[in-house]
C-alpha cells in the first residue's frame, strides 16, 4: 500500500507519466500545426487509429521497428490529404470532414485487420521498441529514471517538440505557415500559396498524428486492439487549446495530463482506491484537464483565422 | 527630358461572361511619377491592378516592368519585378509582430533561418529614410490603421519595390495622417520611385499627382496632368457628366428630440466606449459626427440604437428620460437606423429582398394576429423597389444578389419609408459610386426638410462638412462642442479629429 507522498517520489510513477504523454505530445504537435495553418483536424483520432494499425502490421508482416514508423506516417499524411483536399481547396466544413475522416481512417484500419488476419481470436504480438537507456543521464536520482530510460520513440516525442516550435518560430517556412493560419490574404498577397502551404501542414501535421497512434502499438502495448487510441485524439485537441497553440506549454499540458493518468492507476491500489469505484478515478484526468483548461486558456491567442477558408477574390 | 517609362500596360482587355471589365486599357508609369488612377466602382480599377499582379489573366494585353513582359497568371512575378502593393485592407496578420509581417514571404521557404537581426536593422533604416515611424517588435493588432499602412509600405520597400501601388490610401486616415503619407510619397518620389495612387478623393489627387488617368466602363476616358485639370472637370469625366452638389437650404430647427447628457458607456474589447457625451439632436437639422474610426462613434451608434445602455448620464427621448432601452423601444420610439455595415447588420443575404424590407416592422405593420401578412410585406417592398429605384430582377430575390448601392438603396427605403423622427446614418454611402451616394444624400437632406433630426456619421470629412448643419468631432470617446456649418475648415476640424482641443485632453 502506498501513500500519494509516496507515488510522487518513485522513479517508476514519473517514468509511466512521460511514456503516457508520448503518443499525447506527437499528435499533439500534429494538431498544432495543421491549426497554425488555419485548419481544424478532427481527423486526429482515426489517424491515431490508423497508424497504430499500420505502422504495427508492418512490422508484424516483418519488416523492421523504424519502417514501421515510416509507414505510420505515410498512412497519415494520406488521410492527411484526403482532409486537406477536402477542407483547403474545396472548402467544406472542417467538423464534417474531420469527424468524416476519423470514422473512415476508423473502420479502414479495422476492415483492413479483419481481411488480413480473419480468424484470429486474440491479436498477434509483435517485438517492440526496447527502453535504451542514456549512459550517464540515466543514472541522475529520480529524473535519470523517469527521462532517460525510454524508448528512442519517446525521445523522439520530445524532439519532434522542439524542432516543431523551432520550424515555427525561427524559419521562414514557419512564418509562413502560422500567417496562413493568421491572415491567409497576407499570405496571398505575398505571392506564396495559402492552399500549398495548407495541405502541406495537414499532411505533415496527420502524420505526426499517425506516428503517436503507432506509439501505442510499437512501443508500448506491442499489439493491436480495437477502441485501443480511446479518445486519446480527442485529448490532444484538448491539448492544443491548454497549450495556447504553443509547443512547449502544449508538451507541458500533456506530461500534466499523463501524470493524472499514471496517479489515478496508482492510486486505485491505495486504501481510498478500495472503497470509492474505479470509474471516479478513470474520470479523473479528464476533469482535472477541463479545469485546467478553464484556467489556462482564457487568455489565449486564437489563430486568428482558424477554420476560415480562403477564397481568393471573396470579400 | 523625359524619365524613363517604369511600367506599361497596353491594350488590356479582360471579360467577366458578357461584363467587359477592361476595354484596351493602355497606361504608362514614368520615374519618380505620381499617377493618380481615378474612377468609380466599378470602373476596372481593381480588375487592372489584379491583372498586373497576376491574380487574373488578360484576355489581351500586355504588362511590361522595365521593359521586360510580366508573364501572366504569376503572382510573384509583379513583386518580383519591383512592383509594390498597398491594398486598401490591410493584408497583415494582427497576432504576428511588424517584424514578421514584413518578413513573410521574403526569404525563400526552405531557408533555415530568418534572420531577425539584419532584417529589424534594415527595417529601422527604411523607417528613417522614408519617415516610416514603427517599432519593429509591436504586435500589428495593437497599431493604430495610420501604423500599419505605414507597416504595409515599409513591406513593399523590404522587397525593393520601385513602383508603389497605393489603392485608396487614405480612406481610413486623419487628415493629419495623410499629410505624414504624403510626405513619405514625396521622399520616395524624390529616390526615384514611381507612384500610381488610386483614389476617390479628388482634392488629395490633386495635391499629389502629376498625372490623373480616369477609368469609366472599364476604358480610360481621361488622361490630363494635373496642373492643366481642376475638380469639377476631373468629377465630371469619372461620371460621364456633370454632377451637381446637392443643393442645401437653410435648415428650420425644431424642438429637440434625443437628448444625450453627459453619457458614458463601457469599452467592449478595443472599442472606445463614450466619455461623457453630451448632444442635442433637434428636428429638421443634419448633426454630422466627424473622426477617425474606432473613436466611440460605433458606441454612440449602439447606444442610439439601443444596443448599449449608459453606464452613466442620460439619454432623454422628447423631453423624457428613457427605462429600459433595448432595439425594440428604439424602433418603437421612431428611431431609424442606417448601419455601418450594410453586409453584416444591415440584411441578412439569403433572405429575400421582401423579407429584408420588413426586417424593423414584421411584428407590428406585417403581421396580423400573428401570422404574417406576406401581401403588405409583398406591396411595401414593391413600394421601396419603384420608390427608391433598386435595380433587381423582383421581390423575390435574394439580397445578396445586389449590388452595394441597390442594397443600400433598399436599406434606405426600408429607414424612410415609415416616416421616422431620428435618423442614425452611420457611413450611409461607404463603397457606393458617386451616382448613388449624390440620391442618398438628396434623401436625407429631404427627410431632414420634413422634419427628421438625422445622425451622419462618417469618415469623409468632405461628407460630413457638406451634408451637417452642425458638426462634432469625436476622439477617444469624447464628443466636441458642436460647430455650425461652415465655421471650421478641414485643417481645424482634423486637429480636434487628432484629439486636440479637449477640456480633458489626456
Amino acid at each position: 500500500m502506498m501513500s500519494l507522498f509516496d507515488i510522487l517520489l518513485s522513479a517508476t510513477f514519473w517514468a509511466a507519466a512521460v511514456r503516457i504523454a508520448s503518443p499525447l505530445i506527437f499528435a499533439t504537435m500534429g494538431e498544432l500545426i495543421c491549426e497554425r495553418a488555419g485548419v481544424l483536424n478532427l481527423g486526429i483520432e482515426g489517424i491515431m487509429v490508423i497508424g497504430a494499425f499500420s505502422g504495427w502490421i508492418t512490422v508484424w508482416a516483418g519488416a523492421g521497428l523504424w519502417e514501421g514508423v515510416a509507414v505510420a506516417m505515410l498512412s497519415g499524411m494520406l488521410f492527411g490529404l484526403l482532409h486537406a483536399v477536402l477542407v483547403v481547396p474545396f472548402g467544406l466544413s472542417q467538423h464534417v470532414v474531420g469527424l468524416g475522416i476519423t470514422l473512415l481512417a476508423t473502420s479502414t484500419s479495422y476492415f483492413a485487420y479483419r481481411l488480413i488476419l480473419p480468424e484470429v481470436t486474440s491479436p498477434p504480438r509483435i517485438e517492440p521498441f526496447a527502453v535504451w537507456e542514456v549512459p550517464l543521464l540515466s543514472e541522475i536520482p529520480l529524473l535519470g529514471p523517469a527521462l532517460f530510460a525510454q524508448t528512442p520513440l519517446t525521445y523522439a516525442a520530445f524532439a519532434v517538440a522542439a524542432l516543431t516550435a523551432l520550424v515555427l518560430w525561427r524559419t521562414p517556412l514557419g512564418l509562413a505557415v502560422r500567417a496562413a493560419g493568421e491572415n491567409p490574404s497576407a499570405v496571398d498577397a505575398q505571392g506564396l500559396s495559402v492552399t500549398g502551404l495548407r495541405i502541406g501542414a495537414v499532411m505533415v501535421g496527420s502524420g505526426l498524428m499517425a506516428v503517436g497512434g503507432a506509439f501505442l502499438t510499437l512501443s508500448a502495448f506491442s499489439s493491436f486492439f480495437f477502441e485501443m487510441v480511446n479518445g486519446r485524439g480527442w485529448i490532444c485537441i484538448a491539448l492544443v487549446v491548454f497549450g495556447a497553440w504553443r509547443p512547449g506549454k502544449a508538451v507541458l499540458g500533456a506530461l500534466l495530463f499523463a501524470a493524472f493518468d499514471a496517479l489515478q492507476v496508482r492510486l486505485q491500489q491505495t486504501p481510498v482506491g478500495q472503497v470509492v469505484p474505479y470509474q471516479l478515478f478513470l474520470m479523473a484526468p479528464y476533469a482535472l484537464s477541463i479545469a485546467a483548461l478553464v484556467l489556462m486558456s482564457r487568455r489565449a491567442e486564437v489563430p486568428a483565422a482558424l477554420m476560415q477558408p480562403f477564397n481568393r477574390g471573396e470579400r | 527630358m523625359i524619365d524613363p517609362v517604369v511600367l506599361r500596360l497596353s491594350g488590356i482587355t479582360k471579360r467577366f461572361g458578357s461584363l467587359l471589365a477592361n476595354a484596351g486599357i493602355s497606361l504608362s508609369l514614368h520615374r519618380g511619377e505620381v499617377v493618380a488612377l481615378l474612377g468609380e466602382n466599378g470602373a476596372g480599377k481593381t480588375t487592372l491592378m489584379n491583372i498586373l499582379f497576376g491574380h487574373y489573366v488578360a484576355d489581351e494585353g500586355t504588362v511590361e516592368v522595365f521593359g521586360q513582359p510580366l508573364p501572366p497568371g504569376h503572382p510573384r512575378a509583379a513583386l518580383a519585378a519591383g512592383v509594390g502593393m498597398v491594398h486598401q485592407h490591410f493584408t497583415l496578420a494582427d497576432n504576428l509582430t511588424v517584424l514578421e509581417n514584413i518578413l513573410l514571404g521574403t526569404a525563400p521557404l526552405w531557408r533555415l533561418s530568418l534572420g531577425r537581426r539584419a532584417a529589424r536593422a534594415r527595417i529601422e533604416a527604411l523607417s528613417r529614410d522614408f519617415g516610416l515611424a514603427v517599432h519593429p517588435d509591436a504586435r500589428v493588432g495593437t497599431l493604430s490603421v495610420g501604423e500599419r499602412q505605414r507597416v504595409e509600405i515599409l513591406k513593399a520597400l523590404y522587397r525593393d519595390a520601385r513602383i508603389l501601388i497605393l489603392d485608396e490610401p487614405t480612406a481610413v486616415l486623419t487628415p493629419q495622417e495623410t499629410e505624414a503619407l504624403f510626405r513619405t510619397l514625396k521622399l520616395a518620389v524624390a529616390k526615384g520611385l514611381s507612384i500610381i495612387f488610386i483614389s476617390h478623393k479628388l482634392h488629395e489627387v490633386m495635391g499629389v499627382a502629376d498625372r490623373c488617368v480616369v477609368l469609366r466602363h472599364g476604358r480610360v476616358v481621361g488622361e490630363v496632368a494635373t496642373a492643366e485639370t481642376d475638380r469639377h472637370r476631373l468629377a465630371a469625366l469619372m461620371v460621364g457628366e456633370e454632377i451637381m452638389p446637392p443643393a442645401v437650404a437653410p435648415p428650420k430647427p425644431g424642438p429637440v428630440l434625443l437628448r444625450l447628457d453627459r453619457v458614458t458607456t463601457p469599452s467592449q474589447g478595443s472599442a472606445t466606449g463614450l466619455r461623457g457625451v453630451s448632444l442635442d439632436l433637434r428636428a429638421g437639422t443634419i448633426t454630422g459626427l466627424a473622426g477617425v474610426s474606432g473613436n466611440g462613434q460605433a458606441a454612440l451608434s449602439d447606444l442610439v440604437s439601443g444596443l448599449v445602455r449608459p453606464e452613466e448620464g442620460r439619454l432623454e427621448l422628447a423631453g423624457a428620460e428613457v427605462v429600459r432601452w433595448t432595439p425594440r423601444t428604439a424602433v418603437a420610439s421612431g428611431i431609424a437606423r442606417i448601419p455601418e455595415d450594410r453586409h453584416s447588420t444591415g440584411t441578412i443575404a439569403d433572405f429575400t429582398l421582401t423579407e429584408n424590407a420588413i426586417l424593423e416592422g414584421y411584428r407590428s405593420r406585417f403581421a396580423k394576429g400573428g401570422w404574417m401578412d406576406w401581401r403588405a410585406a409583398r406591396a411595401f417592398a414593391d413600394g421601396i423597389i419603384a420608390t427608391y429605384d433598386v435595380r433587381c430582377p423582383g421581390p423575390e430575390t435574394r439580397i445578396r444578389l445586389l449590388s452595394g448601392g441597390n442594397m443600400q438603396k433598399l436599406i434606405l427605403g426600408r429607414v424612410l419609408e415609415p416616416g421616422p423622427r431620428i435618423i442614425l446614418a452611420n457611413q450611409p454611402v461607404r463603397g457606393l459610386d458617386i451616382g448613388a451616394i449624390t440620391y442618398v444624400h438628396s434623401r436625407l437632406l429631404k427627410a431632414r426638410d420634413e422634419g427628421a433630426a438625422v445622425i451622419l456619421i462618417s469618415e469623409d470629412l468632405d461628407e460630413i462638412m457638406s451634408l451637417s448643419d452642425t458638426v462634432h468631432v469625436m476622439s477617444e470617446g469624447r464628443l466636441s462642442p458642436g460647430f455650425a456649418r461652415g465655421t471650421m475648415s478641414q485643417a481645424e476640424l482634423g486637429l480636434w479629429m487628432a484629439g486636440h482641443g479637449f477640456a480633458d485632453a489626456a
